[in-house]
């Protein structure tokens, strides 16, 4: 009895939760003057119209690869900076730590409106405008510390002893972070590769200002496209449709590492 | 857990450090800097001192918009983190079940924040949008373009639609990083399902819920397109928050120095709680070691 009460909240929450994303999907597969002529559960006289123009179009395409490009090399310069700083966090004591450790989340404290101009001439300075590493290094800005944060906190519930039993077998500390910590705090780094991809996915003030045409995000093009054709609701729904796909695909291929979780008899 | 002592643990953190540094401290001088200037155009500027500083503190609008913004992370809070970790304990452990939930979880998280406004303008309309359509069915006029209840009812209902995946995908990760032998051995003491909860899961969420605590304080306080798309601040100023009044001053004005003043200001009332946040999140849960 509680074990089906359990799955009914979880089944209502769900279909709460994909009713928006429905809609959209219910949208992007009509016209724009159907949308808007009548109230439809589902698309009467569905069309692929908004997709193909996507495809099609590579002012709209090439928003998804720009993004799909900073993004990756954000989520990986955060992982790789982001790992032996939370090692170092989690494991030793040493002058600063809880300062830099707390300085560091607060880079995601500043409202961004009055920073875009100063960062704008930062990156002119150094000839990064409109490029996919300019966009990647700024995101790094809140996602590093994110990174930071999270690992530091799945590398501390690792009982300290299995480092000292590891070093003690002989284990050099390059082998063993790479072959004892990090299968043990897999779940860790899927969520923060999740996390990273998807705060920089989103991002779009930043990612805005820094480019201009050749490594425009897709979330740009989505606004500057609706607001100069007044509104194409069904395009509009077609391109958020597919802001989900890459992110999605990301958690699928993380999942695994964060179901498993962690079995303390392996080491 | 007692740590090692090693200052040479600052050359693994050393990138990092470099990393955000870079990003970090040349524009917040800048704003320190425009802060206390007048600013007419390029190379003429004016020594102000603390003037921008005390001009915002006195401006009745912000003081309101602040109270509102207060509200606003409250109520996400109060909802989101118990709503968050209950739907975690609630997720199938593993099987394709388990896929299936972590995946479609994910997706509201995923969609740009300036296209979540805007669909939730179609979504919410009553005539052809599904949450508007359902509500008006019941009975219930409902209109957040002009009543500001429905207008915080509806971004509410956005807010904790969006964000409670994050909490409960940060929840879930920390329930699957408990040992099976602590399931184990609460059972053998014929443990109940509240004291599991209370005594293992409970603390050994407290770091991903501190972080999750962290993250929707300060995202919900810096709260902008959402908001910004759905009700442009209204009717009247009822959903007016305080990023909304920084960007109208920064962007619409272009009166930099307020503004940065006011990012400032912002700033330093986010670092304050979170700070307030993290510190009592650490505490808790430390005495319940039994």
């Amino acid at each position: 009895m509680k074990f089906r009460l359990k799955y009914a909240g979880l089944i209502f929450y769900f279909i709460l939760l994909l009713l928006p994303i429905y809609w959209m999907l219910n949208m992007s597969l009509r016209t724009n003057a159907d949308i808007l002529g009548a109230f439809s559960f589902y698309p009467k006289h569905p069309t692929l119209e908004n997709y193909i123009k996507i495809f099609t179009d590579p002012s709209w395409y090439s928003g998804y690869v720009n993004s799909i490009i900073y993004v990756s090399i954000n989520t990986l310069i955060s992982l790789i900076t982001a790992l032996p700083a939370a090692y170092a966090f989690s494991r030793y004591r040493f002058i600063g730590d809880k300062h830099v450790f707390f300085w560091l989340l607060t880079n995601r404290m500043a409202p961004p409106a009055v920073f875009l101009l100063p960062f704008f001439q930062l990156y002119s300075t150094f000839n990064l405008i409109d490029t996919h590493i300019a966009v990647a290094l700024a995101h790094c800005l809140f996602n590093v510390p994110l990174a930071v944060w999270i690992l530091e906190g799945f590398m501390s519930g690792i009982p300290k002893e299995i480092d000292e039993t590891a070093f003690i077998d002989g284990y050099s500390f390059p082998r063993f972070f790479m072959t004892i910590l990090v299968p043990l705090i897999r779940a860790g780094i899927g969520v923060t590769a999740f996390f990273c991809f998807m705060f920089s996915w989103v991002e779009l003030l930043l990612a805005r200002t820094l480019t201009t045409t050749n490594a425009k995000p897709i979330a740009a093009t989505m606004t500057r496209t609706v607001s100069a054709s007044g509104l194409d609701w069904g395009l509009l729904a077609a391109a958020g449709i597919l802001t989900i796909v890459p992110g999605a695909l990301v958690i699928w291929f993380v999942r695994n590492h964060l179901a498993k979780g962690f079995a303390l008899g392996r080491v | 857990m007692d740590k090692w002592e090693d200052n040479k643990a600052w050359f693994l953190i050393l990138p990092v450090f470099l990393i955000v540094a870079f990003s970090a401290i040349i524009p917040l001088m800048t704003v320190v800097n425009y802060s206390v200037q007048d600013i007419f155009g390029p190379g003429q500027r004016v020594f102000v001192g603390t003037e921008w500083f005390r001009e915002v503190l006195a401006d009745k609008r912000l003081h309101d918009a602040l109270w509102r913004q207060f509200l606003f992370s409250f109520l996400v809070l109060l909802i989101e983190i118990p709503l968050g970790i209950a739907i975690a304990l609630m997720m199938p452990g593993k099987g394709w079940t388990a896929s299936l939930t972590l995946v479609t979880l994910a997706l509201p998280l995923l969609i740009p924040w300036n296209v979540i406004g805007t669909i939730w303008i179609i979504f919410t309309r009553p005539d052809i949008g599904f949450f508007g359509a359902a509500i008006n069915k019941l009975g219930i006029a409902f209109d957040h373009t002009s009543s500001p209840l429905d207008a915080w009812i509806t971004l509410m209902f956005m807010e904790v639609w969006h964000w409670t995946p994050l909490v409960a995908l940060l929840a879930y990760a920390g329930l699957r990083a408990i040992p099976e032998a602590y399931y184990q051995a609460a059972k053998i003491d014929g443990a109940s399902a509240w004291s599991v909860f209370r005594y293992i899961q409970l603390p050994k969420m407290r770091g991903v819920l501190t972080i999750a605590v962290l993250l929707r304080f300060m995202d919900s306080f810096l709260i902008y397109a959402e908001p910004f798309v759905l009700t442009g601040g209204g009717p009247g100023n009822t959903t007016t928050f305080l990023s909304i009044y920084l960007v109208k001053m920064a962007v619409g004005q272009f009166d930099l120095g307020p503004a940065a003043a006011f990012s400032l200001i912002y700033f330093l009332i986010i670092l304050l709680f979170s700070w307030l946040f993290y510190q009592a999140l650490q505490n808790v849960g430390t005495g319940d070691k039994q």
